[in-house]
């Protein structure tokens, strides 16, 4: 369609930018506002959309804001964006309320409230019935039990906040180039150059793909990929009601979340507006969006489905009589609403890692909006942002997370639980069984109970292994309480006490591996991780791999293989993401080489006082300790196989991971199966190795106690001198060993698990850590603490909770209390720093 | 052969438009004439080329039935190969009529019309936003021209028949015939000038903002002589009456100038000012879709540029 | 007093129209369905008259099976009844729907004393099945009505025209067309709507006749082609467009 803009700024689109930003939505332009506060200037927004409302999500975004969620980045995002939205004035704070109809509900609320206390939200609170009635005076109080009341929720402006940013954009130097349709990308070596449109072409050195729904299309066009779906949400406003008559435009009442029904009610203006996730999950193509010209409202308001929402109006007229069974109240919109939705709820933030240069800001949400811009503006101009937001990494998903198939399959079965009660341990059903071990048949033999990680099904513990719980009797912790055993089975404590006492093999194929080599490869190594990689050859290093600014990026091993060969070994969870990190480390000289080795090599475990015993039955070469030391790794024979055995372990005991080409795994699974059947060696699952084995060694976890606000001191691994070298972080780091650490990590028992109820209870993570008279504790750096990470410790007999504290807490014998369900619970530090609680000398791992 | 077109004194312009439109089908043309209203002056008709003015009398006031029983007859005395009305309200609802009595297929709103067996046509669906090409498989023709397909032309100095022929006639009418029939003319409800007549007309759409906002378009529309307009996004929310609306379901518009302010150019909205000789949008977005069809443009607040406009007005009047 | 209101299923179109490959439909791959804004008048009509007067409302629709979702949608605003000759989804000429639809209403146990269709189809424009279905019917017919009164046996219709409003009594059983315009048409409550869903809708399959007009094919217009000439930005450009009108003899 001609327009006379179009013909008048054909000629005003800058040729040459530093960033161009594709999409007008909440996302573009809060990215194009914090790019220009942080001097970026030279930044073109188009849009193929008019504006100020180009047709994306944002237009028809139900704005509002519950700031409490259990995902701490997802939290922290919010937050961020709640602050941005109040400064930019176009957030009222209605106050938010979620309802509960079952009892089910109302412990999550307590759960919710622990989470809102380790995220630093206050005031929130538990109210009655009676006082939601109050509250909302037109709800049926007799459908609910009670509600969570969070004063600070509220709703937002979106498509105003928008455009004040911008406005101030435009005024630090950004070009706005509405009704501007992307054509293509230019690429040259893998790395954008620029972006074709219908309006002529700029060349750019970074291109941000912001389009909500459309970003996967846009990738796809130049050869990346945005794993997200669009999916429909439905939504209804209903008006004019009576009791609203005065409300001309305003908020006046809580917006209400039925928790337990996927839906909620707000009223706006003298009108209720009504939405749902209830109803069956209605995904899309990107290519299915109308364009601007065919929508009858638009692309992203489709023609709403009554018989799905059907069943949604009876909930809503039972809730709420006075306003939705009101004869004179007319439906006066209903859209199907398209949101776009991933593999896993979180959003896709980052470089992508196919094409250097196109980054994605996308999957993110009105709530999380201003946030995620300035997030995005951080990591494109610092290389990393205030808020971590390494789960929202477009770069964390494998290829095969990454089929249209998959993410719909994810997307659906997600969709559902918007509002649900969502175990933290929760497995997904849809889409199992992508990536099988080469022990998996094996492992089914056993009777694997099997919980997946990207893609890979892992065994958490082995119904075979069931009658060592007679064996181990009274050393096991039976879980009374149902939430805490879901998800859980007591074998993996007897898995670990016989790993303790005998050996286990756990299959740890899921590792991510990559192999760096060439002429440059040592110096590339030596610059992203912080300890001394120029070791001999054989040698194994744990290390960190730090940000700039000294926190934690990774976590993870490489074995130097060769002069100029180093293999990286990391956590399959993260795996895609530190390959990116490592990739985007090395030099342009073609010096180095980085090769994805992940489908190549699989792992088995074997640990335990019997494993040297198992080893030496199947190899020839010398495995004692003088003969293959701690923290070395070389190729043996095992039988035919020709075996990487690493020793080094994250269960602190004695063994070797073993590695062989995927092919040969179920045979190397036999010969050590066989070999360690006199031995008593078990298998053992991933609740040993992820849980048990480490946390009574007290290591931590990426992802837990290891993220990019905690710095190496914090966490108790400055262990040695800094290398002379330089690396990333290195002067953060310095920096960081000369100051008092704000937060010490700290490892806490707890000294008595009855509930009121008389029923023993066990922390699963992420509840606030507290003072014995129950006020929330913050160190210097304002951050709260909580429990990281909390297991069970077989062999000390003790749940274990570790937790960043600061420095006036974290004093061995230290009690303090910790909120669980709503009750607090005395614990003590048992640890501060990182001297294990089991074996503290280390003894077994270096005999 | 003859070709019966139906003049719908009402609107003289369509009118013409139906005449030169049946024109060029070619054979002989034959006016119908309802009315003693309608007979005043037929030899205006010669122009169009019409040779013979069929003046059906004791018809008046205007009785839809009866009108069509007129054309019936002429159909039935004359045997054109085609009658052609008018694509006014009259002009289809006659046409509707006649096609209903001597139960044959019509079409209405056509753009083209070629003769044939069947003959094939063009006409106009969505209210101009598509066309349909289509075979009409009846005998006479019955089709109605619609508004503004084809520019009302005289036929060349000289070849124009010299007189019209004035046949008067007085259909034999039926009590039915009758029983639908104007039993009243009353004013219009709005004053001032009307949408339909205005030679300009100063619309509103959505980006006026208000009731209260149509103040600068009536100032700018009362300096012009002309009438006040919106779009059906200012009817919904229930700031200027329906009579004001102009667009596929409102009121269809033929002024010298069509004003659009703050309207974004939705197809609905453009099927009613298609009349419009010469189109002016005013619109903060410059890649609104209504500046596609618009003729001048100008870009930015209306609520600025109108009460400017005006302004200006006054002080070429006053100099 | 029982009232019949005629509607038709179509598409909610947007700013731009796109063809099945066929070319013989608007592709709705994107588009939900509505009816005209004429005959959202014609049925709020018909609830008010029953409303006021007693009696029963009802909607027909000629149209494909999905068209049962228009006659719920008049059910949900407060239609009692609804009549669906549900057709094959093919493109029935005007005589064809008139005949169907004139042959449903006589073989009604109770006849309508006011037949209501909207003054035009928003997509076909015909301009004359109600006409056709009246004169079948033997009925009177008055169209393009935007003022209805019910006094005694008469319905009082006005008709907007140009320079004021023609005024018609027409003593009922009688067809009225109307337009938009004719009253404000209410919104479906939440309890409407649900009570819709559990209404029955009277099903009847006529038979399709050759079209006499017959939809050959559809094509999209040409555009204008025009370039809008830009008279300026903001106020400044207010002698610009005096100068337009002045050449147009308006100043």
């Amino acid at each position: 369609m001609g327009s006379v803009a179009t013909a008048e700024s054909s000629r005003q689109l800058p040729s040459s930018q530093r960033v161009v930003i594709i999409g007008a939505g909440i996302v573009g332009n809060s990215l194009a506002y914090h790019l220009t506060k942080l001097g970026v200037g030279d930044v073109t927004l188009l849009d193929k959309g008019p504006l100020p409302n180009p047709g994306g999500s944002t237009g028809h975004a139900s704005n509002f804001i519950f700031p409490v969620d259990h995902s701490k980045e997802m939290t922290s995002l919010t937050l961020e964006s709640l602050r941005q939205y109040q400064e930019l004035g176009v957030f009222i704070e209605s106050g938010g309320i979620e309802i509960a109809r079952t009892e089910e509900r109302m412990q999550e609320f307590a759960r919710r409230l622990a989470s809102a206390r380790s995220w630093g939200i206050e005031p929130v609170s538990l109210i009655t019935p009676g006082e939601v009635k109050e509250l909302v005076p037109f709800i049926n109080e007799q459908l609910i039990l009670g509600g969570f009341y969070t004063p600070g929720a509220g709703v937002v402006d979106s498509l105003r906040a928008a455009t004040i940013m911008r406005e101030r954009a435009a005024e630090a130097g950004l070009t706005i180039a509405a009704n501007t349709e992307v054509l293509g990308f230019e690429l040259e070596n893998g790395r954008v150059r620029g972006v074709r449109t219908t309006r002529g072409e700029i060349a750019a050195e970074q291109v941000v793909i912001a389009c909500g729904a459309w970003s996967p299309r846009l990738a796809a066009m130049a050869g990346a990929s945005i794993p997200l779906t669009p999916m429909v949400h439905q939504m209804i406003d209903i008006g004019p009601a009576p009791r609203f008559a005065d409300a001309q435009g305003m908020i006046e009442y809580p917006i209400v979340r039925d928790m337990d029904t996927n839906m909620y009610e707000r009223q706006e203006g003298t009108g209720l507006e009504i939405g749902s996730y209830a109803h069956r999950p209605i995904t899309l193509d990107a290519d299915e969006i109308p364009s601007i010209e065919e929508a009858a409202l638009t692309p992203t308001e489709l023609p709403f489905t009554q018989d799905d929402f059907d069943p949604q109006m009876e909930i809503a007229l039972e809730l709420m009589p006075e306003i939705v069974a009101d004869e004179s109240v007319g439906v006066k919109y209903a859209i199907n609403g398209v949101l776009s939705v991933t593999l896993d709820g979180m959003p896709l933030i980052g470089e992508t890692p196919e094409v250097r240069g196109l980054w994605s800001a996308a999957a993110i949400w009105i709530k999380e909006g201003p946030g995620a811009g300035k997030t995005v503006a951080e990591l494109m101009v610092h290389g990393e942002a205030e808020i971590d937001v390494y789960e929202s990494n477009v770069a964390r998903a494998y290829p095969c997370q990454r089929t249209a198939s998959h993410i719909k399959a994810r997307a659906s079965e997600g969709f559902n639980k918007m509002y649900g009660i969502v175990h933290p341990s929760e497995q997904w059903e849809s889409d199992r069984r992508v990536r099988l071990s080469p022990f998996h048949e094996r492992e089914r033999e056993l009777g694997a109970v099997f919980f997946e990680t990207v893609g890979w099904e892992r065994p958490q513990w082995y119904e075979s292994n069931a009658p060592l719980l007679e064996e181990y009797g009274e050393r096991i912790n039976r879980r009374e309480a149902e939430w805490e055993s879901r998800w859980w089975s007591p074998i993996i404590n007897a898995e670990h006490l016989a790993m303790r006492d005998r050996a286990a093999i756990v299959d740890l194929t899921a590792f991510a591996v990559f192999d760096i080599t060439g002429p440059g490869a040592l110096d590339a190594v030596q610059r992203t991780a912080m300890r001394q990689m120029d070791v001999a050859v054989g040698r194994v290093v744990y290390t960190p791999i730090l940000t700039p600014s000294g926190g934690f990026k990774a976590d993870l091993t490489i074995m130097r293989l060769a002069d100029s060969v180093f293999r990286v070994v990391t956590g399959g969870a993260y795996g895609m993401s530190d390959l990116k990190w490592f990739a985007d480390q090395l030099p342009d000289d073609g010096s180095v080489q980085l090769h994805d080795q992940t489908s190549a090599w699989c792992t088995l475990g074997l640990w335990g006082p019997r494993a040297r015993d198992i080893l030496a039955a199947v190899t020839g070469e010398d495995v004692s300790n003088e003969g293959f030391p701690f923290a070395r790794c070389r190729t043996i024979e095992v039988g035919p196989l020709s075996v990487l055995a690493s020793r080094i372990s994250y269960v602190g005991d004695l063994g070797w991971e073993l590695y062989v080409p995927i092919e040969q795994g179920a045979r190397l699974w036999d010969i050590v199966a066989e070999a360690g059947r006199e031995h008593g060696v078990v298998p053992a699952g991933i609740g040993v190795y992820g849980t048990t084995g480490r946390l009574e060694k007290c290591y931590r976890a990426y992802g837990a106690e290891l993220e990019g606000e905690f710095n190496v001191v914090e966490a108790g691994m400055a262990w040695g001198k800094v290398k002379d070298e330089d690396f990333i972080g290195k002067e953060a780091h310095v920096r960081h060993r000369e100051e008092d650490p704000a937060a010490i990590m700290c490892t806490l028992t707890v000294d008595d698990h009855t509930s009121s109820a008389g029923v023993k209870r066990y922390m699963l993570g992420g509840e606030p850590v507290l003072t014995p008279d129950a006020a929330a504790i913050t160190d210097a750096k304002g951050r709260r603490s909580y429990v990281t990470s909390a297991g069970a410790g077989p062999s000390v007999g003790k749940h274990i909770l570790m937790t960043y504290l600061p420095p006036e807490h974290a004093v061995q014998g230290e009690q303090l209390v910790v909120e669980y369900m709503g009750e607090r619970y005395p614990v003590t530090v048992a640890v501060a720093g990182s001297t294990p609680l089991f074996d503290p000398e280390n003894t077994r791992v270096r005999s | 052969m003859s070709t019966l077109v139906f003049i719908d004194r009402a609107d003289a312009e369509l009118s013409a438009q139906a005449l030169t439109f049946a024109r060029g089908l070619g054979d002989e043309l034959h006016a119908a004439l309802m009315g003693e209203a309608a007979a005043s002056a037929p030899d205006d008709l010669a122009a169009y080329g019409v040779s013979v003015a069929h003046i059906a009398e004791g018809v008046d006031p205007y009785a839809p039935a009866a009108w069509a029983q007129a054309i019936v007859e002429l159909v039935e005395r004359t045997a054109p190969a085609a009658v052609v009305g008018p694509g006014t309200d009259r002009g289809n609802e006659v046409l509707a009529h006649v096609a209903a009595r001597i139960d044959q297929p019509m079409a209405a709103n056509c753009v083209s019309l070629t003769p044939g067996d069947p003959a094939t046509l063009t006409r106009v669906r969505w209210g101009g936003s598509l066309l349909e090409e289509a075979r009409l498989h009846g005998a006479p023709m019955l089709v109605t021209v619609a508004p503004h397909a084809v520019t009302a032309e005289t036929v060349a100095p000289g070849s124009a028949p010299a007189t019209v022929s004035a046949s008067p006639f007085t259909p034999a009418l039926s009590d039915a015939d009758l029983v639908v029939q104007v039993s009243e003319r009353a004013g219009a409800l709005a004053a001032g000038v009307s949408l339909t007549d205005a030679e300009v007309v100063v619309s509103g759409g959505r980006g006026v903002g208000s009731a209260a906002g149509f103040e600068v378009i009536e100032e700018l529309a009362g300096l012009l002589g002309g009438a006040v307009g919106c779009s059906r996004a200012v009817t919904s929310a229930g700031w200027r009456p329906h009579t004001d609306q102009v667009g596929q379901t409102g009121t269809k518009i033929s002024p010298e100038i069509y004003i659009a302010c703050g309207i974004s150019g939705a197809t609905q909205h453009m099927a009613g000012c298609k009349g419009a000789k010469k189109l002016l949008a005013i619109n903060p977005d410059g890649e609104a879709s209504i500046f596609a069809s618009a003729d001048y443009a100008v870009i930015g607040d209306l609520h600025e540029i109108v009460p400017a406009i005006s302004a200006e007005i006054r002080k070429a009047r006053s100099g | 007093m029982n009232v019949l209101v005629c509607v038709k299923r179509v598409p909610l179109t947007g700013g731009k129209i796109v063809l099945t490959e066929d070319e013989r439909a608007i592709s709705t791959r994107h588009l939900g369905f509505t009816i005209s804004p004429h005959e959202e008048c014609g049925a709020e009509e018909a609830i008010r008259l029953v409303e006021a007067y007693g009696g029963t409302s009802t909607v027909l629709t000629l149209g494909p099976p999905e068209a049962e979702e228009q006659l719920r949608d008049m059910m949900a605003i407060g239609v009692d009844r609804a009549i669906h000759l549900v057709s094959d989804g093919g493109e029935w000429d005007p005589q064809a729907t008139a005949a169907a639809i004139a042959a449903a209403i006589r073989a009604q146990p109770a006849s309508p004393d006011l037949i209501l269709f909207g003054n035009e189809s928003a997509d076909a424009g015909n301009y004359q099945v109600a006409i056709r279905v009246a004169h079948a019917l033997g009925l009177p017919c008055v169209t393009g009505v935007k003022g209805l009164s019910v006094e005694g046996g008469a319905v009082r219709c006005e008709q907007e025209v140009p320079g004021g409003r023609d005024l018609y009594e027409v003593p009922m059983p009688a067809v009225v067309t109307v337009k938009e315009g004719l009253n404000l048409p209410r919104y479906p409550s939440v309890p409407g709507r649900l009570r819709a869903k559990r209404k029955p809708v009277e099903a009847l399959s006529p038979e399709r006749p050759d079209p006499l007009l017959e939809m050959v094919r559809l094509v999209l217009p040409p555009g204008s082609g025009k370039r809008a000439e830009v008279l300026g930005r903001g106020p400044e450009a207010a002698p610009a467009v005096v100068g337009v009108l002045r050449e147009l003899g308006l100043v």
